[in-house]
C-alpha cells in the first residue's frame, strides 16, 4: 500500500546519513551509530521488496541482519571499550599508527 | 495516496531529520537519543508495511538493547557530555559522498520505479506464522548459522573486554 | 749491413751490370762478402756474446781474420795481373736518378781491403788482453766489428751513397769507440768532438757528392760512371773544381787535417787499441782513400784546387810536427805524428797523378807502423799505468819485446833505410822533384827532420834513463806482443812492395791513368836519410840524460806555452763558435721551443681539456640530470602519496565508498 519508490527514497536517505556519519565522526561509538544506521536503511530496503514482491525471504534476511548488527554491536563496542583502556581516548583521528 | 502513506511520509520525514540528527550532533548523548528515534521510526515503518514480526523486534533489539549498549559505552569511554566538535577534518568530502551516494541512489530509484505509475503493493506476509514457518523450515541453516555468529559475538566481545591478569 | 738489407729487399734482385776488364779470381769476384762478414760478427756477438766463453771475441776474429785471409786472396788476383772488377744490383730509382749497391774493386781497393782487414785483425787479437776485465768487454767488440764492417764497406763501394752510409757508421762507431769510458765526462767530450768535428767535414762532402751527382745528369751515384761524366769536356771547370773542394772538406773532417785537426789529439781518451785501428791506420786514411776514389774529380779540376789541398797538408804537415815535440802523453805524441803523416800522404795526392801511388804506398806502410807504435804505446801505458812519459823511463829492460818492437817502429817512422817508412818517404820526395813542388819537397824534408827528433825524444824518454813512475811494470801478456812482434814483421817486410830499388810491385796495383815508371834516385835517398839522422842525433843529445824540466822547454821559451795550447786553436773555436752557438743560439733555439712550439700544444692540449669540460658538464647536468630527474620525480610522487597513508580509518572510508560510488555508476550505465 506504500509506494516502493517512497521506502526507496527513505532507505537511501538513511544511508547516506549514515555514510556521512562514518566518514566525519570522530568518536568511535558515533562511527558505530552511524553503522547502525546504515543497517537499518539496508534493512528498510529489505523489508520493502519483500512488501512489493511478496516474499518471505526479505523477512527472513532482514531478521539475520538485526541479529547480526546486535552482534556486531557488541564486538564493536567492546573493541572501542579496548582501545580507550589502552589509549585513553577514543578518537578515531587518533588512531594512526598505520601512518606514513 | 491513502492512509498508510501518510502515516508512512510522517514517520519518514521524522526518522530523516533524526537520522541526520544523529550524524551531526554536537552531544553524544543527543546522538545517541536522536539513534532512539530514527531507529523507532524504522521499525514503525515495519509496522505501516505489515511486518509486524520484524518491527516489534526490531524494536526490542535496537531500541531496547544496542542503544542501552552504545549508551553503556559512551560512558565506560567517558565520552565528553557537553558540546565537542565530533567531526573530524573530513567532513565536506564526506558531505559530498553522501549527498553523491543519496543522489545516485535516487536517480538510480526513480529511473526504475516510477513514483507516479507505481501500483501500491499488498501489504507484506508479515505473520509470525509465515516468517516462522520459512525460518525453522526453508531458511534453518542460515538460522543456525546466525546463532553461530551470535554465540562467536558473545564469546568475542567477553575475551575482548577482559583484563589482562598477566597470564 | 744496410747493404746487405738492400741487397735482400731490392726487387730486382739480378746483378744490373757486371764489368769484367782482366780476370779477377773468386776473391775479388766475392769480395762483397769481406764487410759483410764483420756485420754478421758484429750481430752475433750482440745477442749472443756475453753467454759465449771468452765474451764473444772470438766471433769478431774469427770474422775479421776471414776478410783479412779474403783481402789477401783479392790482392793475389791484382799480383797475378788481374783487372779490376764492378758488380752491382739495383736498388731503387727516383725519377731520372737509379740508385745501386755495389762492389768496385781495383788495386788500390785491394790495397785498402789487406790494410784494414790486417790491423784491425791485430788490434782485435790485442784486444782480448788490453781490455780485458774491462766494464763493457762484450760492447767493445761489437763495436769493433761494426767498425771494421762499415770502413770495408766504404773501401768496397762502388758509389759515394753507400760510400756515404759506410762513412756515417764509421762516424757513429768512432764516436762510441772513443767515448768508449763515458763514465768519465771528459772521454764523452772527446767523442763528442770527435763525432761533431767530422761531421762538419761531412757536410761539404755530402754536398760535393750531390754536385757531382748531378755532374751525370742526376742519373746515377756510381764512381767509374761519375769519372767518366766528369772527363766529359762540355761540365765546366769551375763546377768541377768546386764539387772537389767540397769533397776534400769531408777529407779536412775525417783525415783530420787543418782546420778541423782538433779533435784528434783529445780522441786519445779512448782505449788506445781503438786509437790504433781508427786514428793510425782506418778512420784517418778513409778521407786520403776518398781523394784515391774519386781522383778523377780533382784531376779534372782546376789546378787551384790541388794547390788548396797542398797548402792546407803542408800547414798540417809542419805544425802538427812542432806540437808533436811539445808533448808529455805518449798517445799525444803519436796523434799529432799521425796528423803530420796524413799531411803527407795528402800532399802526396796533391801533386797529382804521379803522386797518387806515393801518396797511397806512404798510407800502406804508415797503417802497419803506426799502428805497432800505438799498440806498443798501450803496452806501456798498460804496464806503467800512466800515459804520461814523464811517469816513465827505463822500461826497456823490463819490458823487452815491447822495446824492440817500438825502436823498430820509431826507425820506420823516423824514415831510416831499410824500414818501411824510409820508402814511402823517399817515393814522395821524388814526385815533389818531378812535379817540380820544391816548396812543398822543403817542407817534407823539415818534417821529416821534426819527426826524427820527436821520435827519438818519446823512445828515450820512455825506454831510457831511470824509472820515474810508481807501478810496477812488467813485460805484456802474449795476447799483447804477438801483434807487437807481426806489425813489427810487417813494418820491416812491406817497403819493398813498393820500393823502386827492387821494382816496385805496389805502383802495379795502385796508380791512375797508367802505373808510374817508379824510379829511385839515390840523391834523394841521401837527402831524406841525412835528415832523418840528424833529427835522430839532436834529440839523443837534448834527452840522452833526463833532466826535471823537458829541455825544449827552456828552448822554445814562451813558444812552449803557445805549442802546450795548441797554437790556441782549440780555444778560439771554443770561444768563437762553440760557446755562440751553445750558449746564445741554443738559448734562442730553446726559448723558441718552450714558448712558442709548446704553447702549441700545450694550447691543443687545453683545447681538448676545456671540450671535455664541457662533455663532462653535460654528462653531469643533462644526463645525469634525466636519471636524476627520474629518481627526484618519484620520490617527490612518493613524497605526495604517502598522504594517502593517513593512518586515518576515515578516510580509507571516504575512499571506498568513492570507489564504490564511482563503480557502480559505471557499472549502471554500461547496463
Amino acid at each position: 500500500m506504500i509506494r516502493l519508490p517512497l521506502i526507496l527514497i527513505f532507505s537511501a536517505l538513511l544511508f547516506s546519513a549514515g555514510v556521512y556519519g562514518v566518514l566525519a565522526r570522530r568518536n568511535a561509538v558515533m562511527v558505530l551509530m552511524a553503522i547502525e544506521l546504515m543497517l537499518n536503511a539496508a534493512n528498510v530496503n529489505l523489508v520493502g521488496f519483500s512488501a512489493q514482491l511478496q516474499d518471505v525471504i526479505g523477512l527472513v534476511f532482514a531478521l539475520f541482519v538485526i541479529a547480526v548488527a546486535a552482534g556486531e554491536v557488541g564486538i564493536g563496542l567492546a573493541i572501542v571499550i579496548l582501545l580507550f583502556r589502552n589509549r585513553e581516548s577514543i578518537n578515531v583521528d587518533e588512531v594512526n599508527l598505520l601512518k606514513w | 495516496m491513502n492512509g498508510q502513506e501518510y502515516a508512512f511520509l510522517v514517520v519518514a520525514v521524522v526518522g530523516s531529520i533524526s537520522a541526520i540528527a544523529v550524524v551531526t550532533a554536537r552531544n553524544v548523548v543527543h546522538a545517541a537519543l536522536y539513534l532512539v528515534v530514527a531507529l523507532l521510526s524504522v521499525g514503525l515503518t515495519f509496522l505501516l508495511l505489515g511486518a509486524e514480526f520484524i518491527g516489534w523486534v526490531q524494536i526490542l533489539i535496537y531500541v531496547g538493547a544496542i542503544v542501552i549498549l552504545f549508551l553503556f559505552g559512551l560512558m565506560l569511554t567517558k565520552a565528553p557530555i557537553g558540546r565537542d566538535t565530533l567531526d573530524n577534518q573530513n567532513r565536506i568530502l564526506s558531505a559530498i559522498v553522501a549527498v553523491v551516494i543519496f543522489a545516485g541512489l535516487v536517480s538510480m530509484t526513480v529511473a526504475a520505479f516510477p513514483v507516479r505509475g507505481a501500483v501500491a503493493p499488498p501489504p507484506a506476509p508479515g505473520d509470525s506464522l509465515v516468517l516462522g514457518q520459512a525460518l525453522f523450515t526453508d531458511y534453518v541453516l542460515p538460522f543456525e548459522a546466525v546463532s553461530f555468529l551470535l554465540l562467536a559475538a558473545l564469546i568475542g566481545a567477553i575475551v575482548l573486554s577482559r583484563k589482562d591478569e598477566g597470564n | 749491413m744496410v747493404g746487405l738489407l738492400g741487397l735482400l729487399a731490392s726487387e730486382g734482385g739480378e746483378t744490373a751490370e757486371t764489368i769484367v776488364r782482366g780476370a779477377p779470381n773468386w776473391f775479388v769476384t766475392h769480395a762483397y762478402l769481406i764487410p759483410l762478414l764483420p756485420f754478421a760478427s758484429a750481430i752475433v756477438i750482440l745477442f749472443f756474446g756475453k753467454p759465449t766463453p771468452g765474451k764473444g771475441t772470438i766471433y769478431g776474429i774469427l770474422a775479421v781474420g776471414a776478410a783479412f785471409v779474403m783481402s789477401l786472396g783479392a790482392l793475389m788476383s791484382f799480383a797475378n795481373g788481374g783487372g779490376t772488377y764492378e758488380a752491382n744490383i739495383d736498388w731503387f730509382t727516383i725519377g731520372t736518378l737509379h740508385l745501386e749497391l755495389g762492389i768496385y774493386i781495383d788495386g788500390l781497393a785491394a790495397a785498402m781491403l789487406v790494410v784494414v782487414t790486417a790491423i784491425s785483425l791485430m788490434v782485435h787479437i790485442y784486444s782480448l788482453g788490453y781490455m780485458k776485465g774491462d766494464v763493457r768487454y762484450t760492447w767493445f767488440y761489437f763495436v769493433l766489428s761494426m767498425f771494421t764492417g762499415a770502413m770495408l764497406v766504404v773501401v768496397v763501394s762502388s758509389n759515394v751513397i753507400q760510400l756515404l752510409i759506410g762513412w756515417e757508421i764509421m762516424g757513429v762507431c768512432s764516436y762510441l769507440l772513443i767515448g768508449h769510458w763515458f763514465e768519465e765526462k771528459e772521454n764523452s767530450n772527446a767523442g763528442i768532438k770527435a763525432f761533431i768535428t767530422t761531421r762538419i767535414g761531412d757536410v761539404p762532402m755530402m754536398f760535393g757528392f750531390f754536385m757531382l751527382i748531378a755532374a751525370t745528369g742526376t742519373t746515377t751515384a756510381n764512381i767509374p760512371l761519375i769519372a767518366e761524366a766528369v772527363a766529359n769536356p762540355t761540365v765546366s771547370a769551375l763546377y768541377i773544381s768546386v764539387a772537389a773542394i767540397l769533397v776534400f772538406g769531408g777529407t779536412i773532417g775525417k783525415s783530420a787535417q787543418f782546420p778541423l785537426h782538433v779533435w784528434l789529439p783529445d780522441a786519445m781518451a779512448g782505449p788506445t787499441p781503438v786509437s790504433a785501428l781508427i786514428h793510425a791506420a782506418t778512420m784517418v786514411a778513409a778521407g786520403v782513400y776518398l781523394v784515391g776514389r774519386l781522383f778523377e774529380v780533382f784531376v779534372q779540376a782546376d789546378p787551384w784546387v790541388l794547390t788548396t789541398v797542398s797548402i792546407v797538408a803542408a800547414i798540417t804537415m809542419l805544425g802538427a810536427a812542432i806540437l808533436a815535440v811539445a808533448q808529455d802523453d805518449i798517445k799525444r805524441v803519436l796523434a799529432y805524428s799521425t796528423l803530420s803523416q796524413l799531411a803527407y800522404m795528402v800532399a802526396g795526392l796533391s801533386m797529382g797523378e804521379a803522386g797518387m801511388t806515393a801518396g797511397f804506398f806512404h798510407l800502406f806502410t804508415h797503417a802497419f807502423f803506426k799502428a805497432l807504435l800505438f799498440l806498443g804505446a798501450g803496452s806501456v801505458i798498460h804496464a806503467v799505468h800512466s800515459n804520461n812519459m814523464s811517469d816513465m823511463g827505463g822500461l826497456r829492460h823490463k819490458m823487452p819485446i815491447t822495446f824492440w818492437t817500438m825502436l823498430v817502429g820509431s826507425l820506420s817512422l823516423a824514415g831510416i833505410f831499410p824500414l818501411a817508412g824510409f820508402w814511402s818517404k823517399d817515393e814522395l820526395l821524388v814526385v815533389a822533384d818531378e812535379t817540380h813542388t820544391y816548396w812543398l819537397l822543403g817542407f817534407f824534408l823539415v818534417t821529416a827532420a821534426l819527426t826524427a827528433f820527436y821520435t827519438t825524444r818519446m823512445v828515450l824518454l820512455t825506454f831510457f834513463g831511470e824509472y820515474k813512475g810508481h807501478a810496477h811494470p812488467h813485460e805484456s801478456p802474449r795476447s799483447m806482443t804477438i801483434p807487437l812482434i807481426l806489425l813489427a814483421g810487417a813494418t820491416l817486410s812491406v817497403g819493398f812492395l813498393g820500393s823502386a830499388w827492387v821494382g816496385s810491385v805496389f805502383a802495379d796495383w795502385v796508380y791512375f791513368g797508367a802505373p808510374p815508371e817508379e824510379k829511385f834516385m839515390i840523391g834523394f835517398a841521401l837527402i831524406g836519410t841525412v835528415m832523418a839522422v840528424g833529427g835522430i842525433l839532436v834529440g839523443y843529445r837534448m834527452y840522452r840524460e833526463r833532466k826535471a824540466v823537458d829541455p825544449m822547454e827552456t828552448a822554445l821559451g814562451p813558444v812552449w806555452k803557445v805549442l802546450l795550447n795548441r797554437y790556441y786553436i782549440d780555444a778560439f773555436y771554443m770561444r768563437w763558435i762553440v760557446y755562440p752557438i751553445r750558449d746564445t743560439w741554443s738559448a734562442g733555439v730553446y726559448w723558441f721551443n718552450q714558448h712558442i712550439l709548446d704553447a702549441i700544444v700545450n694550447g691543443a692540449a687545453a683545447l681538448a681539456r676545456g671540450l671535455s669540460k664541457l662533455v663532462s658538464w653535460f654528462d653531469r647536468n643533462v644526463i645525469d640530470g634525466f636519471l636524476n630527474g627520474a629518481a627526484g620525480i618519484t620520490g617527490e610522487t612518493g613524497g605526495l602519496l604517502k598522504y594517502l597513508q593517513s593512518g586515518n580509518v576515515q578516510w580509507y572510508a571516504v575512499g571506498l565508498f568513492t570507489g564504490v560510488i564511482t563503480l557502480t555508476v559505471f557499472f549502471i550505465r554500461l547496463s
